[in-house]
């Protein structure tokens, strides 16, 4: 486990997200209206769209390829469709908005 | 923009007078230098989700309309915890409660109402509070740890939804009513009593035709009096018998005063430089409790202080839609028979719904529902435009149309169907899996099955059959549950559409809000919906959320299965030349791009490009387009024409190139494709085409509605023109009517389909209002801006581009 430092809230937009690689994964980093900061790894479990590219509605993200729904807390897909997607912790600095990752 | 803003203060921190400020921030965002004070310490918070607070459903964060960071944001100084005392109307300046002062060259009094509270002996004793704010409400769940009765003062809305409210913290409740049955002034008396049974059911209790007395007890109330001798032991009063206009202020400053503050149609008081806005204004004799009205008038002021030309304030119509503890209410205009006019009834107490319409002269008067208020915005619509309904009541009553009364036409056809035959193509669902989802999954309506297991969600082409296995398998047990434009609300594209107009809505979110919609922030269905209303609606005002727009049109090239792009330059009417395509040669080997392909327009596609070559490839290129894959124009697919030729009798491609640049960037319900035809051999395919153009020898045909795509549709001729000026007015008169009046993602096919040809016919042949069509999406189109241009030169635009920076180990 390591934690490292990948940005600032900032580079993020509300309802938007960023993708990092990171050994060997791609990691998808979204910014909800909340101000939360979650993290998943980028693909969909159905056909493994990027979810980097989907569109933030609350606090789950739609895959851009066929709307599969996933929740960004947990990284479980919503019914009716099925699956999982692998989630990190993220910490953020709530002074200097840093975002701290732990993979 | 001169230098010296004009001071603008706002006295009342709440739903009207922010709104108001909103408004006015998009129509002259730098006119003025904002001060706001609020007597309460919260931002701006939506009081009318109050009694969802104290029901539990929500938390005070999630009723805050505006955070204290739009405050920030917007450069409004803002004084929370301030009441303003004084108006100096003389040396234009405030002064509040904690002795700041403001000066002002206009003042919006905003200062809302306040609770009514009945002039009892004993009113002052502890534990009688009224429901009106936060702190209300916290005294409420305070109370409900400690003590067991409460009694609820009021049988109107806001009487009974606090009295929801307490039961739902444990308490015992009962409601003291002065009238014979509840909410009189919305609902009528079988209406009433149908309410009552049900919150009975609820472990409600009423005490009706009671007028209280005095509130007993020493220090605290300890029970109720009433006229008739009896008693009623209790912890808890709450006093919910409506509100007064807080015009205290006001008339302390020699401001003209009624009920409420006086204002004339622009929401001036009798102070130049002074208006009033929301529940503390009188405007035409009425002072409005509703939050319709409130939107109104703040639309009305924001314009006149932005200096915009407004017709002024004429007053609302007024209706209520309520959900009271669960039960559907709905009421609008004269609703209680008078002389003159007649009533329509229909009660069905097994379900719970009650229905009735009251008719004067053929016309829609007034309405009340009870148990399902789906037909509420449509009658409400009926009953403010004043259209003659004679002929149509019944069906207005019953809300059946001939389709619904249900055929078994086609049964038979699914009956014999193969189990493993596909209904749904898109997801691949079986005939087999949704019987199943019926019959073992417990799916009753279409919206369940969808749910269930994805059949028809996602280009709907199914649906009717999806609706024949519904009724095939759950027979009478099938519901036909009134769907929205998707599963977050019930309300459809014509309602939303005529709510965001009424209540001049302007932001997705706050449609979501004001509209109640079910789902937090919504979902891919409606997000973009709204976001393309709200911009038809207001292309001036309103601010693209690009948020909620799909990945295609977020980032201006198209998403491919692998996450790669495709990118597809901009070739007006399918003409280049040698120079542009050596660019469009070279940036693709620049970056090497795999593949390089015709698309079905005649246009060349740049496919499996990386996301992070996008803005680099778009800044070589230099090309316009990034409109190859939105719900816009795509492309005018032309033939060679007279210019080269020997059947060509006109120009297709110069009238192609004209077409395509006119309509360039076009925002519209779906996508549209256009094409031009030299000659009647029709080699460009103009037939099935949103908008056809087939040149003949003289003139032009207009060809509408077509489509070559999932439902193969040719188009139906609309008109034979002799000039090019009249083929663009027209194709701008049908562009503009489809997309003011198609439901988003709705091709024109099954609009013309849905709507009728004749009508469009109808709506573009009056040369006056045709061109008033063409003026309006002139006007739009003349603030679109090149979106690829945007992002190559704006940082914060193009860093979503790109992974975001190298990781460090910390």
């Amino acid at each position: 486990m390591t934690k490292v430092l990948v940005g600032n809230v900032k580079d993020i937009d509300i309802k938007g997200s960023r993708k990092l690689h990171m050994a060997g994964t791609e990691i998808a980093l979204f910014r909800l209206t909340s101000g939360e900061v979650l993290a998943v790894e980028n693909k969909c479990p159905h056909k493994g769209g990027l979810l980097s590219e989907g569109m933030v509605c609350g606090s789950k993200v739609h895959c851009p390829l066929h709307d599969s729904r996933i929740d960004l807390h947990s990284g479980a897909v919503m019914a009716p469709d099925t699956g999982h997607v692998r989630t990190y912790e993220v910490e953020v600095d709530p002074d200097s908005g840093q975002i701290y990752l732990t993979i | 923009m001169s230098a010296v803003r004009k001071k603008l203060v706002l006295v009342g921190n709440g739903m009207a007078g922010v709104r108001a400020i909103e408004h006015l921030l998009k129509l002259a965002p730098e006119a003025y230098e904002i001060t706001i004070f609020g007597a309460e310490p919260h931002p701006n918070y939506n009081r009318i989700m109050l009694s969802s607070v104290l029901a539990g459903g929500a938390d005070l964060n999630d009723i805050i309309i505006n955070d204290l960071e739009w405050y920030r944001s917007n450069g409004i100084r803002l004084y929370t915890g301030h009441t303003v005392t004084s108006i100096d109307t003389v040396n234009r300046k405030v002064k509040t409660d904690k002795g700041v002062e403001a000066g002002y060259d206009e003042l919006i009094l905003a200062t809302g109402s306040n609770p009514f509270m009945l002039p009892l002996p004993g009113a002052d004793k502890e534990g009688v509070i009224a429901f009106r704010d936060i702190k209300d409400t916290q005294i409420m769940q305070e109370t409900a740890k400690t003590h067991r009765k409460a009694l609820v003062i009021g049988g109107g809305l806001l009487g009974l939804e606090a009295a929801r409210g307490l039961l739902h913290l444990g308490m015992e409740v009962s409601v003291v009513h002065i009238n014979e049955y509840i909410m009189e002034r919305q609902l009528d008396e079988a209406a009433s009593v149908m309410l009552q049974k049900e919150l009975e059911a609820q472990g409600m209790k009423f005490l009706l035709k009671k007028q209280s007395e005095a509130i007993l007890g020493k220090k605290r109330a300890k029970g109720l009096l009433f006229a008739d001798g009896e008693t009623a032991e209790t912890d808890l009063i709450v006093m919910a018998v409506g509100i007064k206009p807080n015009v205290e202020l006001a008339r302390g400053s020699g401001i003209g005063v009624n009920r409420g503050i006086i204002v004339n149609d622009y929401m001036e008081t009798n102070i130049p430089g002074i208006y009033a806005v929301g529940e503390c204004a009188e405007h035409r004799g009425i002072a409005y409790g509703l939050v319709a009205p409130l939107y109104e008038q703040g639309a009305v002021l924001a314009k006149r202080l932005a200096g915009a030309q407004t017709e002024g304030y004429a007053g609302s119509v007024t209706s209520t839609k309520l959900k009271v503890s669960g039960v559907d209410v709905f009421s609008a205009g004269q609703f209680i028979e008078q002389p003159g006019t007649r009533s329509l009834r229909y009660q069905d107490e097994i379900e719970g719904v009650y229905k009735k319409l009251v008719i004067k002269e053929d016309k829609l008067v007034g309405a009340v529902l009870f148990g399902d208020t789906s037909d509420g915005a449509p009658l409400f619509s009926i009953i403010k435009n004043g259209e003659n309904i004679k002929g149509k009541e019944k069906e207005l009553l019953l809300g059946i149309s001939a389709d619904a009364l249900g055929s078994t036409k086609g049964n038979n056809r699914l009956e014999a169907m193969a189990d493993d035959e596909i209904i749904c193509g898109c997801n691949g669902v079986s005939k087999g899996a949704i019987a199943e989802a019926i019959q073992s999954g417990g799916c009753t309506s279409v919206g369940d099955i969808k749910a269930c297991t994805k059949a028809s969600a996602s280009c709907g082409g199914c649906k009717p059959m999806v609706e024949g296995l519904l009724q095939l398998y759950a027979g009478d047990k099938a519901v036909k549950v009134k769907e929205g434009i998707c599963g977050c609300t019930t309300l459809g594209r014509d309602e939303i559409v005529a709510e965001i107009k009424r209540m001049k809505l302007m932001t997705v979110k706050e449609v979501m809000h004001v509209l109640d919609w079910n789902n937090e922030e919504g979902c891919t269905k409606c997000r973009p919906s709204l976001n393309y209303y709200l911009g038809m609606l207001w292309p001036e005002e309103y601010i693209d959320e690009k948020e909620s727009r799909f990945t295609n049109e977020r980032y201006h090239a198209n998403i491919q299965k692998d996450g790669t792009y495709s990118v597809v330059p901009r070739i007006y009417g399918g003409i280049t030349t040698p120079a542009d395509l050596i660019k469009i040669a070279e940036v693709a080997v620049k970056f090497d791009v795999p593949m390089v392909k015709f698309t079905g327009g005649q246009r060349l596609d740049l496919l499996g490009v990386k996301k992070e070559d996008l803005p680099k490839m778009w800044e070589e290129l230099d090309m316009p387009s990034g409109h190859a894959y939105g719900k816009t124009l795509r492309t005018v697919k032309t033939c060679v024409g007279s210019t080269f030729c020997r059947f060509g009798t006109q120009d297709a491609i110069g009238m192609g190139i004209r077409l395509e640049k006119a309509f360039e960037r076009l925002n519209a319900p779906s996508k549209v494709k256009l094409a031009v035809s030299g000659c009647p051999r029709n080699c460009a395919e103009a037939t099935i085409k949103d908008f056809g153009v087939v040149a003949i020898d003289g003139g032009w045909e207009l060809h509408v509605g077509g489509n070559g795509g999932v439902h193969v549709r040719a188009t139906d001729l609309l008109c034979v023109v002799k000039t090019d000026d009249e083929v663009l007015e027209w194709a701008s008169a049908f562009l503009q009517y489809y997309r003011e009046n198609a439901v988003w993602n709705e091709r024109t096919s099954t609009w013309v389909e849905r709507v009728g040809l004749e009508s469009i016919k109808q709506a573009l042949e009056n040369r006056e209002e045709r061109l008033a069509l063409k003026e309006r999406i002139e006007a739009t189109l003349a603030l679109t801006t090149d979106p690829w241009k945007q992002i190559v030169n704006e940082p914060e635009l193009r860093k979503n581009f790109t992974p975001i920076t190298e990781p460090e180990t910390v």
